[in-house]
């Protein structure tokens, strides 16, 4: 009976960096926590129907056939009066979440940055460099509608982005990342162990690390290791830092870095090219470019992993891709659907890695059973939002092939 | 901005996303509606929860006071029985939404039908 129930927020492990929330602030997330499960799990199902008794039959009457592909799921489907309901439900969750979290953010900016400021400059784990630029695929929407997107500064040196990102992540996954929201990062750790139980990596590189929840996990496994996690945003890298410098997590940078151009690191430079839910968010030329900059400056043997949501196939239903794809026209998540429509396998291969040393795996959440209960099974997935990921990697030949 | 001047946190929590917000509905007052029905349900949870709180503090200590409220965490137990409430609460606001879920699965005929079934059989 309480299996299903959502921890509340105060389940969370507040680190000293994270932002302090009033009992109300709090209530909040935990509503939204709720609604968000009621959303996807108790009337979930509504669309399935909606789609099998009402707009599948009416697109058959109209045109025939069947649909034949998910774009033709989505216009049947936007005309469904259920459908419209249940988007403008999920948008507003969404909306809600943003403006909790930035409220709880900006009251205490002047401390929050204030404490950063103190965090990086004793560390010096943080490294920033205004050159950078935003890509333009970051800056042409809000990416699932956080008010200035990962990067936005709100005033010189502040960390509202991060900041704000750290605390409602919580409610958007309905707690299902665990304590620290690394359950993805101590998922790839769990993985790493199990299957090289041997490797010792000494320098790993997380491409789009924003505020590190899942590269820190991978830094704190690997203590003799150094990380270095980039992003292109300042804004979550600052409090990224502070974050992992609060946590004591010493063996991570935070660097200002585009991963399309890792040129000053030299090729094979890391041992370990992590990307964590990032190729999403990145557009249909970055994508290449960056896999064949993380080729380059992976070293012979090491390993890339990426951490996605599974790539649609034709064995993967229609509707299902549809739903999927929901982020992307609903949330601000404009090239999830072109990424995931892709052969990742082939993608890696044109950037460098041999098909045979491909590989993927599922990986699931690892967090504290005793607090959070785990993720929905696949039975309900919440379509795209689950901590069901799919893994995929390859561990880069040691030695040459002569036709490479 | 004067970097001394203390931010409009209110104003700027509001800030809108990037990006055209979809049309759910025909009518965009509609839209709006959802916006704000949603928005207090929150409210009137949030309150519910805050009051649970006083009533626990009071049964524990006798009396209440704010910084208690502030400070207060609920332990494993008190964390299932708040849960439990939300999620029965939810229920009871959510009603229509899953009632029309049920009805998508049942498919009754028109009531019409029926009267006119019983004034004939
Ligand atoms: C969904 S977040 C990734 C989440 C993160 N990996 C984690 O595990 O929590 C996407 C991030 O990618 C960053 N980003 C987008 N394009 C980038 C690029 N070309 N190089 C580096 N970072 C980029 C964004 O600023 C954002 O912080």
């Amino acid at each position: 009976m309480t299996a299903d129930l959502p921890p509340p927020y105060t389940a969370l492990t507040r680190h000293p960096m994270m932002a302090r929330t009033s009992h109300d602030e709090a209530a909040r997330f935990n509503f939204l926590t709720h609604f968000n499960r009621y959303l996807s799990g108790t009337i979930g199902k509504g669309n399935t129907l909606a789609y099998a008794k009402r707009a599948m039959p009416a697109f058959r009457a109209e045109h025939g056939r069947e649909p034949t592909d998910r774009h033709e799921v989505r216009d049947a489907m936007n005309r469904d009066p259920w459908h419209r309901t249940w988007s403008a439900l999920k948008r507003n969750s969404m909306e809600m979440r943003q403006q909790n979290g930035r409220q709880t953010v900006l009251r205490q900016l002047d401390d929050l940055d204030a404490r950063a400021q103190r965090y990086n400059a004793a560390s010096g784990q943080l490294e920033l460099d205004p050159a950078v630029d935003q890509p333009w695929y970051q800056r042409a929407i809000d990416i699932h509608c956080q008010p200035g997107g990962y990067h936005s500064v709100e005033r010189a040196g502040d960390v509202v982005a991060g900041a704000n990102y750290d605390i409602g992540i919580f409610a958007t996954t309905g707690g299902a990342l665990g304590g620290l929201n690394d359950g993805g990062g101590q998922a790839v750790v769990e993985w790493a162990q199990r299957e090289r139980p041997e490797w010792q990596p000494k320098r790993i590189l997380d491409i789009g690390a924003t505020v590190g929840h899942n590269a820190v996990p991978i830094a704190q496994a690997y203590p003799d290791a150094e990380v270095v996690a980039i992003d292109t945003a300042g804004a979550s890298l600052r409090y990224g830092a502070a974050r992992a410098a609060a946590m004591g997590v010493t063996n991570i940078r935070f660097v200002q870095a585009s991963g399309e151009d890792l040129s000053r690191w030299d090729d094979g430079h890391f041992d370990w090219v992590q990307t964590t839910m990032f190729l999403h968010e990145l557009s249909a030329k970055a994508l290449p470019r960056l896999l064949a900059e993380a080729n380059r400056v992976l070293a012979p043997g090491g390993l890339i992993l990426h951490i996605e949501q599974p790539q649609y196939s034709d064995d993967m239903p229609l509707f299902e891709q549809f739903m999927r794809d929901w982020d992307a026209f609903n949330n601000n998540e404009p090239f999830w659907t072109a990424m995931h429509a892709q052969d990742l396998k082939q993608v890696m291969a044109e950037a460098g890695f041999p098909r045979d040393s491909q590989f993927t795996v599922g990986v699931r959440a690892v967090v504290d059973p005793a607090i959070f209960p785990p993720s929905p099974d696949d039975a309900e997935e919440d379509f795209g939002r689950a901590a069901v990921w799919n893994a995929y990697g390859a561990w880069k030949p040691a030695v040459w092939a002569m036709a490479a | 901005m004067d970097e001394t001047e203390p931010l409009d946190w209110v104003a700027l929590s509001g800030k809108r996303a990037k990006g055209r917000r979809p049309e759910f509905f025909e009518d965009p007052a509609l839209d709006r509606l959802y916006s704000v029905v949603f928005a207090l349900a929150g409210e009137v949870s949030v309150l519910r929860e805050r009051l649970d709180t006083v009533e626990r503090l009071l049964e524990r200590n006798g009396s209440v006071n704010r910084a208690d409220i502030e400070a207060y965490e609920p332990d494993r137990q008190a964390g299932e029985e708040r849960g439990l409430a939300t999620r029965a609460y939810l229920a009871r606001i959510m009603r229509g939404f899953q009632q029309e879920v049920e009805a998508m699965e049942a498919d009754d005929p028109p009531i019409g039908e029926l009267v006119e079934k019983l004034g004939r059989e």
